[in-house]
């Protein structure tokens, strides 16, 4: 059964959303999810992207009050 | 009876953290109502961000090393006998020895270590600085370096977040001191949209590597590198042919953190205020181990070292803990090989590097000497 890994990156300037996004799809298997909260707006605009370039899915993002979150599906 | 405090890792977190407790445990040592052991995996200490000065010749490999015994206190119990399986149910840590420790609380401080053999092609086809043997091989390959195209090829996730920047500056230097930056073309590649993961060192990076003629790609990690065409390749479907590749591998954390189920890749969950393990209330995770999505540095591992020392204290002291870890992250970033700048931040205050200058670089200089003071927990 697919698994879903939760990286709370909240104020966490420094690797930053994407990079702890990225770091943690090498940890996870393909069809399982990563979840992302983030508040570090420099990135966000660059996980979309990314996951373009690189193959993966973005399932959902969602803009709460102080931070977005976003699920993502390993597909490769 | 005796409160046994077990840390497995000698680097520079539990080094920390074991010189800490001695400076203020010393009653209860004295009277045996604590003991210190540790675990290591070798007889020295190395001072790791001295390796990037090995490939330039800025550092003698005598200067990365010392003693592990003479940087602890005599009071900690240290064995050179690597842990091969952790078991926090049972509260027991088997060695390669086949010995069993056990331990009232446990501190995992057994750091990250790089993978090449992670992206195929890579450990046979790229050079590295991040430990001894790559940082010698990369030294011998600048030496006979006559021009030709380099590129610095940085994956996650990483320690030390800036060294792949400085690395970048600092051969730039180099190959302009021997006359060969005319004929070199010097490439940088980074893993997300922009040139760092800290926005303002991306901010301050870019301009300065526009200057200077370096080049980069951004949204770029590795997935594969072909030694025999000499070209890299990343998941993105970029290909960049090289005559010398300098790579910063992905990293894992140690083999016994899997092993023992306690978080995949090496990497432990961890509580970013208290830093226990989650689902433990014993055991303690410190540096580069944790699965923080923080900076993997020295200065990290040093600010929490110093929390959990508050903390084992007063557990040990009063029954409570003391206080939460901050967040606190501060680097050194060389600019090239004269001038350097600085950038701390914590969960709270965002980064905000200040313009590169001599001075910060000799601070840089003189912290590589006071790093063996910090170890010891005297500064
Ligand atoms: C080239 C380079 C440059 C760097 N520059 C900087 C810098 O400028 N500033 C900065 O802040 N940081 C820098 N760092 C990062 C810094 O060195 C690390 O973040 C820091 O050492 C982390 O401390 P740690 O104790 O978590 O891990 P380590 O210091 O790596 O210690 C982990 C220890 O655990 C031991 N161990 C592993 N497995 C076992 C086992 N099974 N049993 C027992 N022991 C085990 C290892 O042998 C090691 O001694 C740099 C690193 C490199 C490689």
């Amino acid at each position: 059964m697919a698994e879903r890994k939760e990286v709370d990156a909240r104020g966490m300037a420094c690797p930053g959303p994407l990079i702890a996004l990225i770091s943690a799809l090498k940890t996870v298997e393909v069809g399982d999810e990563v979840e992302v909260l983030s508040t570090d707006r420099g990135s966000n605009k660059d996980i979309a992207t990314w996951l373009n370039k690189a193959g993966h899915q973005l399932v959902e993002s969602e803009q709460l009050a102080d931070h977005i979150r976003f699920l993502v599906r390993k597909l490769r | 009876m005796t409160t046994r405090i077990l840390i497995v890792g000698g680097g520079l977190a539990g080094t920390i953290v074991a010189n800490g407790l001695c400076r203020q445990l010393g009653r209860e040592l004295a009277k045996g109502a604590v003991n210190i052991t540790m675990l290591g995996a070798d007889e020295r200490h190395l001072y790791q961000p001295g390796l990037l000065y090995i490939p330039f010749g800025r550092m003698r490999e005598a200067e990365l090393f010392r003693e592990q015994r003479k940087v602890l206190s005599h009071h900690v119990y240290f064995h050179v006998d690597p842990a091969t399986a952790i078991d926090v149910d049972g509260r027991t840590v088997t060695t390669a020895s086949g010995k069993e420790y056990g331990y009232d609380y446990l501190v995992l401080a057994t750091g990250s270590r790089i993978t090449p053999e992670e992206v195929p092609g890579m450990a046979e086809g790229a050079h590295w600085f991040y430990d001894l043997a790559g940082a010698r091989r990369l030294r011998e390959a600048l030496g006979v370096f006559t021009g030709g195209r380099i590129v610095v090829n940085v994956n996650v996730p990483h320690k030390c977040p800036v060294a792949p920047i400085e690395v970048t500056f600092m051969l730039h230097d180099f190959l302009k001191e021997r006359g060969l930056w005319d004929k070199t073309e010097l490439t940088y590649t980074y893993p997300i949209g922009r040139l760092h993961g800290l926005e303002p060192v991306a901010n301050w990076a870019q301009p300065e590597m526009d200057r200077l003629g370096i080049k980069y790609e951004t949204f770029f990690n590795a997935e594969s590198v072909d030694p025999n065409a000499r070209t890299v390749t990343s998941m993105e479907g970029s290909t960049l042919p090289y005559d010398l590749l300098i790579t910063i591998p992905p990293h894992k954390g140690a083999q016994v953190i899997e092993n023992s189920g306690l978080g995949k890749g090496g990497w432990v969950a961890t509580d970013k205020k208290t830093l226990h393990r989650v689902g433990s209330n014993n055991v303690f995770v410190v540096g580069d181990t944790t699965d923080i999505p923080i900076s993997k540095a020295g200065s990290t591992a040093h600010f929490e070292a110093d929390t959990l020392v508050d903390n084992l204290v007063s557990l040990i002291q009063e029954g409570c803990m003391a206080r939460e870890y901050d967040g606190k992250v501060f680097c050194f970033i060389e600019a090239g090989l004269n001038r350097g700048t600085y950038v701390w931040f914590n969960y709270q205050v965002p980064p905000n590097p200040v313009p590169p200058s001599r001075m910060v670089h000799w601070f840089k200089l003189a912290y590589n000497r006071m790093y063996w003071l910090s170890a010891r927990g005297l500064m």
